[in-house]
């Protein structure tokens, strides 16, 4: 494998874009990242989208964004792995350019969730539609089912969940691309409606509309595009099993563990070297799980993090300064790239208020489904 | 859901047909080709009993369209005897006491219509033991 970098980076504010169909939000954020790398040409270009076809009937999304970026001819398709569409767009597009392969690949995300489709059946197909789907359940139930397996074996509380959405708010109220840049409080979140007991409305990330991409290139090519380049050190992927009544301990995240494992392995590193990290935060109980499961904390001991400070900026592992999916916005398919742009972010020193100091080492982590599938990427500062 | 599909799902649904992994003993629902735990391919069939106990719980109180009218409602994964465990609704009851730990037995229902004049649906929903 070569040594590959990030030279470039766009993304959409994330929110409710009326003015901006698929396509639209596609090219701002693409053209945005070359630009950004001062770059007119690609190789090859991957675009990570849950569900094109299902939010608004639209398919065949490779050579068509390739078409709107006035890029006809490139090597162009879609990926997809439910809301780790995103994370795992950067894989592949890591993998060609670190293959040698290819020189300069563009990894993007994209999803448009507010043109009228019915948001929960889309969402619900990334469960197991004959096992979980057939019988009623949504989403924030599959996460509350994993939230309440949590409080029983670990005795995390309702307050602990709740500090979850209070820290990623007040991260969020910083970040001008977030969908809520507001704080919230422990007793207005506790005091939302409920959504799938035990979560509530403020557990939940948000619908949104957003897209975001980065530009890839050989970390020896990377000086041509900028004097910041951050290098991608390591990649890893894994499954678990689609139904959560298939796995033996509904509270662990086994598919985040064993991404995390691989990565870090890869990298030649462990957690405790990460100076600052995304994680998938579609609920409350997400952070916690993932936090666990990435070996940030010990299993069980996720719940309390948010509260101790532990992963606010300033604490001991920053997570989700970006304000996470909770705040910041969760277009699912676009969401993996997103996280990888706050850590290009923080590790070129350009985070703003949000900045963390001293940050030289940084992980994404990007899930789908109810854990089915999970992507770690490692970065370091060059 | 077109009628060959829904067909597919009958033994499963109506019957709870299941299968015992002839390697591992793992019990499998519904029976697939492989067993996810050791890969076997032999399989003792096996139906599961109509019973179980609430592994983990919830109240859904923003549904699915198909299922507005029945809204809060609690779902749950339940594991039966023989140590398969699957999703199921619990009804009868007061959702809020469907908590870890419950029994339930688990009985052969109507789970959702489509439209006017598509299928009924049926399968399995908890009720209080």
């Amino acid at each position: 494998m070569r040594d590959v970098a990030i030279v470039g980076a766009g993304m959409t504010r994330f929110g409710e874009l009326w003015d901006q169909g698929l396509r639209d939000m596609f090219v701002e954020a693409a053209s945005g990242a070359l630009s950004d790398a001062g770059a007119d040409r690609l190789d090859s270009l991957y675009v990570g989208c849950m569900s094109g076809g299902q939010f608004v009937g639209q398919e065949h999304l490779g050579p068509l964004m390739a078409d709107h970026l006035g890029m006809t001819g490139v090597a162009a398709v879609h990926v997809e792995s439910a809301c780790a569409s995103g994370g795992v767009a950067l894989r592949q597009a890591f993998i060609e350019v670190g293959s040698g392969m290819s020189d300069l690949v563009l990894a993007a995300g994209i999803e448009k969730m507010n043109d009228g489709a019915d948001v929960t059946n889309v969402l619900a197909t990334a469960a197991d539609q004959e096992l979980e789907v057939y019988y009623g359940v949504t989403f924030p139930g599959l996460y509350a089912m994993i939230a309440r397996a949590h409080m029983q074996r670990h005795g995390t509380t309702e307050e602990d969940l709740a500090w979850v959405a209070v820290k990623n708010h007040r991260h969020g109220a910083m970040n001008e691309k977030a969908q809520f840049r507001r704080e919230v409080t422990p007793e207005q979140v506790m005091a939302s409606s409920l959504v799938s007991e035990p979560l509530r409305l403020l557990h939940c990330s948000p619908v949104t509309d957003g897209a975001a991409a980065v530009l890839l290139c050989p970390l020896d090519m990377a000086r041509e595009f900028t004097d910041r380049p951050v290098k991608i050190v390591a990649t890893g992927l894994a499954s678990d099993s689609m139904a959560l009544a298939d796995r033996d301990d509904p509270a662990f995240l086994d598919a985040v563990q064993k991404s995390g494992q691989r990565a870090f392995q890869m990298a030649d590193i462990g957690p405790r070297d990460v100076d600052v990290a995304e994680v998938h935060d579609c609920f409350t109980i997400a952070e916690i799980c993932c936090i666990e499961a990435l070996g940030f904390v010990e299993e069980g001991k996720g719940g309390p993090a948010a509260r101790d400070g532990i992963t606010a900026i300033g604490g001991q592992i920053p997570v989700n300064t970006s304000g996470g999916l909770k705040s910041k916005g969760h277009p699912v398919g676009a969401t993996g790239i997103a996280q990888t742009i706050e850590i290009f972010r923080q590790l070129r020193g350009e985070a703003g208020q949000r900045q963390v100091e001293n940050a030289r080492v940084g992980l994404a982590q990007n899930m789908g489904g109810s854990g089915a599938s999970s992507v770690v990427h490692i970065f370091e500062g060059v | 859901m077109p009628s060959p599909r829904y067909t597919r799902e009958i033994p499963a649904r109506y019957r709870l047909a299941a299968g015992r992994c002839s390697g591992c003993e793992k019990v499998v629902y519904p029976i697939r080709r492989f067993c996810p735990s050791c890969r076997g391919e032999k399989f003792e069939k096996l139906t599961l009993s109509r019973k179980g106990t609430v592994i983990t719980s919830t109240v859904v109180h923003v549904p699915p369209n198909d299922f507005l009218m029945e809204a809060p409602y609690a779902m749950a994964v339940v594991e039966t005897p023989e140590g398969a465990r699957l999703m199921t609704q619990v009804v009868d009851c007061d959702p809020s006491t469907v908590l870890p730990g419950m029994e339930v037995a688990l009985e052969f229902r109507l789970i959702r219509r489509e439209g006017r004049s598509g299928i009924l649906c049926y399968g399995h929903k908890g009720v209080p033991a």
